[in-house]
C-alpha cells in the first residue's frame, strides 16, 4: 500500500538556501545541492524548493540551481515560487522539476491552473495555498488565502478555493498554514482536517512542524498524504531516517531505504 | 558503439530519464529523439510519457512514431514507462477512450472510487510510494528485492488480458499490474528514474538485458 510522505523543504533565494520565521527573518542554510543530496540519502521521499526570491531577474539563478539539483537527486522534486506562466511551468520542468507549484498566479487567473494541467498533465500540477485563521475564537472556523508570500490577503475561504483548484486541474494541494509557519507549534489541524476530508487529490501538509510528534498528528489527525517540514531537518535536529522511525513506530506507513545499490 | 533510444515525442520531461540511463548505461549512448532514423539504429528503445491518452497517441501518430514502437517491439528491447507503459495496451479508457498501440492485448482503466464507508480515503491520482511485488522471474528484477518500494503517480492503470504478461503487482484500491512483460518488452506505470536506488538498479538491469526473458 501507498506510503505516507516526508517531504524537506528547501527556501531558495539567490541560489541559496535559506529559512525564515512567519514568512519573515531569513537566514542562510547552505548550498541547495548539498541539501538536496543529504536528504536524499536520509530517505526523503521527495523534495520541495520554493523559491522566495522578489525579483525576476534573479529567474535564470533558479534554473540553475533546479538543474544542479536534478542532476544529483533519484526523487521528485517539486519546484514553486513565482510561477505565473505556461512558459514558467515548461521552464521548470526542462530544468528538471517533475512538478510545479503554483499560488499566486493561480488565484489571479484559476483557468492558469486548467491550461497548465492540460498541457503538462495533473500529475504535475501542485497548487500551494497559504492561509491564515481569520475566525474569532467561538465562532466557527474560517481560513482565508493570503498571496504574494503571504502579504496580501484575498478575501478566499481556504476550504472551498482547495475544492475549487482541484475542480481546475490541480493534481496536490500544498497547505501552508502562515500562523503556524516557523513557530515549531505544530500544523493548524483543523484546516489542514477540512480540507483533507473534502478534496479528492493528496494534499501536503506545511507550517509550524517542530518535533516528529508534529508530523504523527499530521496524517493522524489531519489526514494529510505526506508532510512537508523544513526546520527541523536543516537545523540537524532531526534526520529524515529519525522521522520515518518515529513515524513507523507509531504505525504510519513509510518507505524505509532497504536497499543501497552499488548503482548510486 | 551501442546505444539506447529515448523516445521524445514532447511528453513530458525526459531530463531525469535520460541523466538516470546515463548513470547506468555504462559505455551505451543515450540517444534522446524524435527522429525514427535514428532511433530504429539503436539497440534498445525506451517509450517514456506521461500527461494524457490522446495527447500521447496523437503525437506519437503525428511524429510517425508509432509505428517504429510497433516495428522495433519486435526486435529490440524496449521499455515503457508510466504513460509509455498504458499506450502499449490495446485501449485506454481515458479522455473518452483512446485506441492504443496494441502491445499488450488489454485495457487501461481508471482507479475505482473507494466505497463511501472505506476506512482510509485512498485519493488519485496515486501518487507517492509504494511497493512492487514480482509476478516472476525476470532479468529486470536482477538485485531488485521483492516488495521494493517504487514511485508513482498515475490516475489510471493498466489491465492486461493475459496474466502471463503481468510482471508486478501494486496494492492501491485494487491490486493492479505495475509492471507487464512478454519477449522482448518490458514496461512499468512506476518512474524507476524516480524511484531511487531500486530504480536505477531496474534501468541498469534494462541497460545490460538482452531481450531474452
Amino acid at each position: 500500500m501507498l506510503a505516507k510522505r516526508i517531504i524537506p523543504c528547501l527556501d531558495i533565494d539567490r541560489g541559496r538556501v535559506v529559512k525564515g520565521i512567519k514568512f519573515a527573518e531569513i537566514r542562510d542554510a547552505g548550498d541547495p545541492v548539498e541539501v538536496a543530496r543529504r536528504y536524499d540519502l536520509q530517505g526523503a521521499d521527495e523534495l520541495v524548493f520554493l523559491d522566495i526570491t522578489a525579483s525576476s531577474e534573479e529567474r535564470p539563478t533558479l534554473f540553475a540551481t533546479v538543474e544542479a539539483v536534478a542532476r544529483e537527486i533519484y526523487i521528485p522534486l517539486t519546484v514553486g515560487g513565482g510561477v505565473r506562466t505556461s512558459a514558467d511551468v515548461r521552464a521548470l520542468l526542462k530544468a528538471g522539476a517533475d512538478k510545479v507549484s503554483i499560488n499566486t498566479a493561480a488565484v489571479h487567473k484559476p483557468d492558469f491552473v486548467t491550461e497548465a494541467a492540460e498541457r503538462y498533465g495533473v500529475q504535475c500540477i501542485v497548487v500551494a495555498i497559504d492561509c491564515k485563521r481569520v475566525s474569532k475564537k467561538k465562532e466557527p472556523p474560517r481560513w482565508e488565502v493570503f498571496t504574494h508570500g503571504g502579504r496580501k490577503a484575498t478575501g478566499i475561504d481556504a476550504v472551498e478555493w482547495a475544492v475549487k483548484m482541484v475542480e481546475k486541474g490541480a493534481g496536490e494541494i500544498l497547505l501552508t498554514s502562515m500562523d503556524r509557519d516557523g513557530t515549531k507549534e505544530g500544523y493548524d489541524l483543523d484546516v489542514l482536517k477540512a480540507i483533507s476530508s473534502v478534496v479528492t487529490v493528496p494534499v501536503i501538509a506545511s507550517g509550524g512542524v517542530g518535533n516528529l510528534e508534529h508530523l504523527y498528528e499530521g496524517f493522524d489527525r489531519g489526514g494529510a498524504d505526506a508532510v512537508l517540514a523544513a526546520s527541523i531537518f536543516h537545523s540537524g535536529t532531526y534526520s529524515v531516517q529519525d522521522a520515518k522511525t518515529y513515524l513507523a513506530s507509531r504505525g504510519v506507513r513509510v518507505r524505509q531505504n532497504e536497499i543501497r545499490s552499488a548503482v548510486i | 558503439m551501442a546505444s539506447i533510444g529515448v523516445i521524445d515525442y514532447g511528453m513530458g520531461n525526459l531530463h531525469s530519464l535520460g541523466k538516470s540511463l546515463e548513470r547506468v548505461a555504462g559505455s551505451q549512448r543515450i540517444e534522446i529523439s524524435y527522429d525514427p532514423e535514428k532511433l530504429l539504429k539503436c539497440d534498445r528503445l525506451v517509450l517514456p510519457g506521461v500527461g494524457g491518452v490522446l495527447a500521447c497517441m496523437n503525437e506519437l501518430r503525428r511524429l510517425e512514431l508509432n509505428d517504429l514502437v510497433i516495428e522495433a517491439s519486435r526486435k529490440v528491447p524496449m521499455l515503457g514507462v508510466c504513460l509509455g507503459m498504458q499506450v502499449m495496451l490495446d485501449h485506454s479508457n481515458e479522455n473518452g477512450g483512446v485506441d492504443a498501440l496494441g502491445l499488450f492485448p488489454g485495457k487501461v482503466v481508471r482507479f475505482p472510487d473507494p466505497p463511501a464507508d472505506a476506512v482510509e480515503r485512498l485519493k488519485v491520482p496515486h501518487m507517492g510510494w509504494n511497493r512492487v511485488r514480482q509476478n516472476r522471474p525476470h532479468p529486470v528484477w536482477n538485485r531488485v528485492p521483492d516488495d521494493s518500494w517504487f514511485y508513482f503517480v498515475h490516475s489510471y492503470h493498466a489491465q492486461p488480458d493475459r496474466p502471463e504478461h503481468v510482471l508486478g503487482v501494486t496494492d492501491y484500491v485494487t491490486s493492479f499490474a505495475s509492471a507487464v512483460a512478454r519477449d522482448n518488452i518490458v514496461a512499468f506505470q512506476f518512474h524507476p528514474e524516480k524511484s531511487q536506488a531500486a530504480g536505477l538498479q531496474l534501468l541498469a538491469n534494462f541497460a545490460e538485458w538482452n531481450g531474452q526473458a
